[in-house]
């Protein structure tokens, strides 16, 4: 083996905050081939990002390189000066980032930054770094490149975003790239293209590369060799064959037992998890003939002031019990065909029958008023931002108990919310915390907890566990089908995450341009799918198993 | 450009969408004059002997025997042919009263906005780019200063210490000392207009006479854009998109200028936009002090004495330039901010 481009010695890095220094990277030591395309998984708070600022000298003020040397090329960079890492950043290193449209200056015409870019190492008239600007935007394969030189980045889409991002961090001929998730956020189909563009041109240009990434199918497709990090400490490095099929470390154990991949099932997912598949399985009888399904959606449609139709056509029944998942493209209208059904906005068009009665005549606006409320329940996306910062946990679970079904402050509301914490397996403790001082996993359980409160009958769960790590999103994915079976819940599951509406769901509905692609029960449906844009939707999520990818030159 | 079109196109809705609340403004004062305490007729009565006749006499010229509504309707029937009618103190049209002086407050005001615009801005990315120094301590504490004094108070103070005690101020009274013959008036702007008349030795005095009184204003309104522009800094440069910045090694002056500032300028320029005109009306105190013959003191004159028309009319000409300011920070932002014409 060659000499390594870039070697990691002892690595510590530390944050002062305000309850002392926190070491976030404690002693890692790795080494980056010329060439290699390196996967560097863990969760958040692994400090595996850290790593990577560490490298690059991004990191914020408050973190500092406590201990460990980061040779590169054989000289230690950590000891660089700011004048002589200048001429480091772009021209031997340089980072694509996770947020790309937040990574782009907002007021900056994206050509423009990319020969910002190119002039800060070379000198050449502007007009020459355009030019260069220009061969750059084919060489990410963005399509009618001269009109996008003159793009904003709010002009263009996520996937978009990060082409050109790549293309500001190649402009000058980097030897090592760090990807910090450089497509979380993205659709499944854009990460597949982004992904493999990122592959084809490291190849290209026999560029090194560090995929920072919390999504282990990714680092199996792309990456010859994974390193796993967890709480600052790097527990295993191998292949990625070997590291999925044979997982030496506990921790890495538990991180491929959680990973959602096309065959496992919810009750994999935590090998020694909290509860076992012992509940009492409500089958639930099949409805008395003549009785209305739960949910009758009617063609409904939803055009916008601006005349453009986010959701065109769409149909669908529920039973209950069922659980039905809804996946598609960002802009395929799901979250806007979700929101309709459980009356966060009027569609223009079409009915929604609930146990037989129309809803979608009342104003969504009023809606919180009917009695039909309670029985629609929403999980958000987002656990932070939708629990209201300035209410306790208890709050958050008790409000709907206090709007909804009148309930008075007393020991009945205290003893329903203790009963909903606990179901959710939220410690009692806890509940006098403010949303802030709750981890992720924990504001989700308080965001399902005040969604079950109210013992409602249809659930539509819009994303619930896109913001949470692997592990946690095991343990939520398994409440969740917990509380299903045990209430006879109906689930609507709104998700871009294939492998996990196919754990969750009993059937699936494809979703394009606000129209229905395909439908049918969620295992056979991915298993065959009968459309083309289905079957690229299948193909585009990264697998743990399959051999890992040649990368395309 | 697409971009600068779209921006004029909205400007004009903004402007249209403005004329309703112009002509509140116009219903609101009207009526709010004939409730205020002081009957006009009184005050400009021949003596304070005067008989209840003659008061009777000067109502009916002055049409305040007529039913309210109808007075009303006479008033906007009036500004609505560019009337604003005669100011009783002066004994002149309002509207020729109001353009003689409006070029002085404007010249004022935007003269102090550009001093404040060019020491606060540099201050806030100072103050920004080492936060919690002594630098940055420092221009807190020369924001609080600013703040705090009441501009009569700092302005009596920069008239003792610059024309008392140093003598390098010119005697502060007034645009232009009396030895100085005034140019051609043109456009009413006394720099302008001394220019033009090439008179560059009249241009210098009033140049000098305009400083102390801009300053005045100018360190009262350092303190609120020096604030915005270090905040509005401070979220810019921690933001990812001067991390990628850095990322590839752009100079720190490319960093910090064309990255940085650039998209922290955009609230300044809304918040310079509001202090602008809040300073033009509210100034009246530095115009007292300077004996400036701005609107402002104007107005308030003609308040004291119940002179109806100065006050409607003043009122009227400031919510003009409220609007007219607005739409063009609203211009100024839909330039600099692309993303301001999508919304």
């Amino acid at each position: 083996m060659s000499a390594p481009l870039l070697s990691i010695e002892d690595l510590n890095v530390t944050f002062s905050t305000r309850r002392g220094l926190v070491q976030a990277v404690r002693g890692v030591s790795l080494s980056l081939q010329p060439g290699e395309m390196l996967g560097l998984v863990g969760e958040s708070g692994s400090g595996k990002s850290v790593t990577g600022f560490a490298v690059t000298r991004l990191l914020d003020k408050a973190g500092r390189i406590a201990n460990g040397r980061i040779l590169y090329k054989g000289q230690d960079i950590t000891r660089a000066s700011a004048a002589d890492f200048r001429n480091l950043h772009g021209a031997a290193m340089a980072m694509i980032f996770q947020n790309p449209r937040a990574a782009l200056n907002p007021i900056r015409a994206v050509g423009q930054q990319i020969a910002d870019a190119i002039l800060a190492h070379k000198r050449i008239s502007s007009q020459e770094a355009r030019e260069a600007a220009l061969n750059l935007l084919r060489a990410v394969q963005i399509r009618d490149p001269e009109r996008r030189m003159n793009a904003y980045p709010h002009e263009l889409s996520g996937g978009m975003c990060q082409r050109v991002m790549i293309a500001i961090a190649i402009s000058c001929n980097p030897q090592f790239l760090i990807a910090d998730e450089p497509t979380t956020g993205l659709d499944v189909t854009t990460q597949k293209v982004v992904m493999d563009l990122l592959a084809s041109i490291a190849a290209e240009r026999g560029m090194a590369t560090i995929l920072i990434t919390h999504d282990l199918g990714l680092a199996a497709r792309y990456c010859s060799r994974v390193v796993v990090m967890e709480q600052g400490r790097l527990v295993e490095e191998a292949a990625p064959l070997t590291l999925f099929h044979a997982p030496q470390h506990p921790y890495t154990r538990r991180l491929v037992a959680a990973s959602p991949t096309a065959t496992s099932r919810v009750t994999d997912l935590v090998p020694d998890g909290e509860l076992k598949p012992s509940i009492e399985v409500k089958d639930g009888s099949p409805p008395a003939h003549g009785t209305p399904p739960l949910l009758d959606v009617q063609r409904i449609v939803k055009r916008f002031d601006d005349g453009t139709a986010a959701v065109t056509d769409f149909s669908m029944t529920m039973t209950a019990g069922e659980s039905v998942g809804l996946v598609g493209e960002s802009g395929s209208g799901k979250s806007t065909t979700s929101r309709m059904i459980c009356r966060l906005i009027d569609p223009s068009e079409g009915e929604i029958l609930f146990d037989g009665y129309s809803i979608s005549k009342i104003p969504a606006r009023d809606f919180h008023r009917s009695p039909s409320r309670k029985d629609i329940q929403i999980v958000f996306q987002d656990p932070n931002d939708s629990l209201n910062p300035r209410f306790t946990a208890f709050d958050c679970i008790a409000h709907p108990l206090l709007r909804l079904l009148r309930m008075r402050s007393g020991d009945a509301l205290r003893q329903r919310v203790e009963e909903c914490a606990h179901r959710v397996g939220l410690p009692k403790e806890l509940l006098s915390r403010f949303p802030h001082q709750l981890s992720g996993g924990q504001k989700a359980r308080v965001g399902i907890a005040r969604a079950i409160a109210c013992s409602p009958r249809l659930l539509v769960l819009d994303e619930p566990t896109a913001a949470l790590d692997v592990s946690v999103q095991a343990v939520v994915l398994q409440l969740l089908d917990r509380l299903r079976r045990e209430d006879n819940l109906a689930f609507l599951f709104v998700s871009h995450d294939l492998n996990v509406v196919r754990m969750m769901c009993d059937r699936t509905i494809v979703l394009r341009a606000g129209g229905i692609v395909e439908q049918g029960e969620s295992r056979a449906l991915f298993a065959n799918p009968r459309t083309d844009y289905t079957r690229e939707l299948v193909d585009a999520v990264p697998h743990i198993g399959a051999p890992a990818a040649l990368v395309p030159a | 450009m697409g971009m600068i079109g779209a921006t004029l196109i909205r400007a004009g809705q903004r402007f249209l969408s403005s004329l309703p609340a112009l002509f509140g403004v116009l219903v609101f004062t009207f009526l709010l004059m004939r409730v205020l305490p002081g009957d006009p007729a009184v005050f400009f009565a021949s003596g304070p002997n005067a008989g209840k006749e003659e008061i009777e006499v000067i109502r009916k010229q002055l049409g305040l025997d007529k039913p309210m509504p109808e007075q009303l309707a006479i008033y906007l029937y009036d500004v609505g042919r560019g009337n604003l009618g005669r100011s009783m103190m002066t004994g002149q049209p309002v509207e020729k009263d109001l353009k003689e002086r409006l070029p002085a407050s404007l010249e004022l005001t935007l003269t102090a906005l550009l001093i404040a615009l060019i020491s606060a801005v540099p201050l806030g990315v100072v103050a920004a780019l080492r936060p919690n120094s002594l630098i940055d301590h420092g221009v807190r504490l020369f924001c609080s200063l600013g703040v705090c004094v009441p501009t009569f108070v700092s302005g009596l103070l920069l008239i003792y210490v610059f024309y008392y005690l140093l003598g390098l101020a010119p005697d502060p009274t007034g645009r232009v000392d009396i030895f100085t013959t005034p140019p051609p008036a043109r456009t009413g702007f006394l720099l302008i207009d001394f220019l033009l008349a090439g008179d560059l030795d009249g241009w210098w005095a009033a140049v000098r006479q305009l400083m102390l009184p801009a300053f005045t204003m100018a360190l009262f309104v350092i303190a609120p854009l020096a604030r915005i522009t270090r905040a509005s800094m401070l979220v810019s440069l921690g933001s990812e998109f001067v991390r990628t910045a850095r990322s590839v090694g752009l100079s720190r002056w490319r960093i910090v200028v064309t990255y940085a500032l650039r998209n922290a300028i955009l609230p300044v320029i809304t918040i310079a936009g509001i202090v602008f005109s809040t300073m033009l009306g509210a100034n009246v105190l530095v115009e007292k002090v300077f004996s400036w013959p701005g609107v402002a003191s104007y107005a308030l004159d003609a308040l004291l004495v119940s002179d109806y028309a100065p006050v409607q009319g003043f009122v009227l000409l400031m919510a003009s330039v409220f609007v007219v300011v607005n739409l063009l920070v609203d211009v100024l932002y839909g330039i600099a901010d692309p993303r301001a014409t999508v919304a």
